[in-house]
């Protein structure tokens, strides 16, 4: 444990790019790692990754490590974990870091309790202890109400998952350099027990609601799916796009991937407007990161009121036409 | 098809923002008053998830919590749900414990709890929304996990998974024995029915000591954590919201439209 050494970042690999999280996890890493005065190193894993090792170099890397395999062609739990496992027990890392992705949200826990050490989950900030050298890990709990900061004494790496937006990427640099190390990891089909069959797509038409620089987003006061209608033409308008809290998902009355939150997606608007939602902590946790964010519901006591700049007491229907009229009515002259 | 369920009871996680509170030197959310904890949301997702194999193929549910003897009651609640047999892990051995310690202590019991084709946790507790019991669990057993699923059928001895994603979901195909944490896209619970209640009242909820599960005592409770945390606080929120106010709801929209712009947002 006392030579576990640098910085380790499990990078994610999309449509030919490195994924938005993989960027922001090395702008952060390359923090630590400095601070450490230890290098940073970014692990990508897939069946054709190597052309990404220069990209991430670019983002901050010192050195890349490839593992390439058919049998990580699919992310699988049995799969991941034992390449992960292999490359932590060859290189020792002091530090590992991963998106709270699908992915993240998988293979972190059960690659630490592979090698018996401490995770955090879900975290919005990491820094170094300046006396102990730890990792100061900071989590939301209660659904956002509080924070913790944690540490993990015994047991190497330190583990953390890092939520989305969290982090800054550097500027890519075509001037850095960086090693790029390949790694055999050796896998044996048999010891992968799951099997994916297919992957059923469901994409909202439009702009995507977590890059969005317009998010309106209704909550259970909304009413009914067709109440939705003038709240997607309002995020339309304003070129942005449509989410939801919780309850219209649970109800049907819109597709469950609206939903934003802890346990939805993450969204960092410039503007975001909040409808007949109450603001609870688990909502808020997947948009406090909004600019500006505005708040129209009915009781003025309402928890969305604390978080917002600009609120609106008043039952929302009568509101809304005028306001999309007016906005529209702005954006044309 | 027999299945086991860990339910964890938990501080009501919809207590609204305003009401809740900690004790910074616990490290602990105090329950707001008269808001009686909770089956954590996620886990009784997990209840139904294995009730629906019951109902379709059959065999029996059996309920797993680590708590404080207050813990009954969520076993009560699942049992009343249609669950057939209730555990739960009490001793002060297990206090204190991460998701390490508690992945161990439940792996353990069951263990001892007999056969079993599927494992059911939530995605994640609603109060330190960690999402890394289920996993360990299973590293522990020596079986294979799916996380955050929507959806589970039975084929050809296997399990069939729908495990969500952002934009979709994937279809997986696990060998059995297998663990599998719940997402709320499952849809929601059942009520308890009067009978369910009825007859939940009358079952005896088997209770068992860190010793009766066998368990290392250094691997629970404090002793066998592998994160420590040093603070909790609630963060200050320094907001302040401008309230829009008109003569009608339509001259307050038509305000706030034009305050937007002003502030070029729009
Ligand atoms: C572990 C966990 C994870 C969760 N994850 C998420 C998540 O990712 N995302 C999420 O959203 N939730 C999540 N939840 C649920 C969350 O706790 C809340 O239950 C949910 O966010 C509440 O949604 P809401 O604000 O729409 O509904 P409510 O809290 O019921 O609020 C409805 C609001 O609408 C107002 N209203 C009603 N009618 C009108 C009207 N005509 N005009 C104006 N205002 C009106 C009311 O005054 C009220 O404030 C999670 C919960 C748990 C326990
Ligand atoms: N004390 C406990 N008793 C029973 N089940 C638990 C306990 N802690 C966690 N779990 C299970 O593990 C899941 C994930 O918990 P966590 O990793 O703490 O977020 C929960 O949804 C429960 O199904």
């Amino acid at each position: 444990m006392a030579d576990a050494k640098g910085v380790l970042v499990c990078g994610e690999c999309v449509e030919g790019g490195l994924s938005a999280g993989t960027q922001e996890l090395l702008g952060g890493g390359r923090k630590l790692a400095d601070t450490l005065g230890e290098e940073l190193s970014v692990v990508l894993m897939g069946e054709k990754v190597a052309d990404l090792a220069q990209e991430a170099i670019k983002f901050g890397a010192d050195k890349v490590y490839v593992i390439e395999s058919p049998l990580l062609k699919d992310y699988t739990t049995d799969g991941y974990v034992g390449a992960m496992e292999k490359l932590c027990k060859q290189i020792s890392p002091n530090i590992l870091v991963m998106a709270q992705s699908s992915m993240g949200r998988d293979l972190a826990p059960r690659l630490a309790f592979r090698l018996d050490t401490g995770l955090t989950m879900d975290c919005v900030a990491l820094s170094i202890d300046p006396d102990t050298k730890l990792l100061q890990q900071t989590k939301p709990v209660y659904g956002g109400n509080a924070l913790s900061v944690v540490v993990c004494e015994n047991g190497r790496p330190q583990m953390a998952t890092v939520r989305s937006k969290s982090m800054d990427p550097l500027d890519p640099d075509d001037s850095r350099k960086g090693e790029v190390i390949a790694f055999d990891a050796a896998l044996d089909a048999s010891a992968i027990r799951t099997k994916k069959l297919e992957t059923v797509k469901e994409e909202v038409e439009g702009v995507k609601l977590e890059d969005a620089e317009v998010v309106v987003c209704g909550g259970r006061g909304v009413g009914s799916p067709e109440a939705f209608e003038p709240l997607g033409d309002l995020a339309k308008l304003l070129g942005g796009a449509l989410g939801a809290t919780r309850p219209p998902c649970d109800e049907g009355w819109l597709p469950t991937n609206l939903q934003v939150g802890l346990t939805g997606k993450m969204v960092a608007p410039t503007l975001y407007i909040g409808i007949a939602l109450s603001g609870s902590s688990q909502h808020l946790a997947g948009c406090s990161g909004s600019k500006t964010m505005v708040a129209i519901n009915k009781d003025p006591e309402a928890n969305i009121f604390k978080v917002s700049q600009y609120g609106v007491v008043a039952d929302y229907r009568k509101v809304l036409p005028a306001f999309a009229e007016k906005v529209k009515e702005l954006l044309a002259g | 098809m027999n299945a086991i369920v860990c339910v964890k009871e938990i501080p009501d996680p919809e207590t609204p923002p305003a009401a809740f509170s900690i004790d910074p030197v616990a490290m602990k959310a105090i329950p707001a008053k008269d808001t009686p904890p909770v089956i954590s949301p996620f886990d009784e997702q997990a209840v139904e998830a294995a009730l629906r194999l019951k109902d379709a193929l059959g065999g029996k549910v059996m309920v797993l919590s680590m708590g404080a003897a207050s813990a009954e009651k969520v076993v009560k609640h699942a049992l009343a749900m249609g669950a057939d047999e209730g555990y739960l892990l009490n001793d002060s051995a297990f206090d204190n414990s991460d998701s390490t310690s508690t992945a161990y202590a439940l792996a353990s019991a069951i263990k001892k709890m007999g056969e079993y084709d599927l494992v059911f946790c939530g995605r994640q507790a609603g109060d330190f929304d960690a999402g890394q019991v289920g996993s360990g669990i299973a590293e522990n057993l020596g079986i294979p996990s799916v996380t955050i699923a929507k959806k589970i059928e039975m084929a050809d001895g296997k399990a069939k998974v729908e495990r969500v994603l952002p934009d979709g979901y994937d279809v997986l195909e696990v060998s059995l024995p297998t663990l599998v944490t719940v997402s709320s896209e499952l849809g929601e619970p059942r009520y308890a029915t009067l009978k369910g209640i009825m007859a939940a009242g009358k079952k005896k909820v088997t209770s068992w000591t860190a010793q009766d599960i066998g368990a290392d005592a250094s691997k629970i409770g404090a002793a066998g954590t592998r994160t420590k945390m040093l603070k909790l606080f609630i963060p200050v929120q320094e907001g302040k919201c401008e309230i829009i106010e008109g003569e009608n709801e339509e001259d307050t929209a038509i305000k706030l439209a034009l305050k937007l712009r002003e502030a070029k947002l729009i």
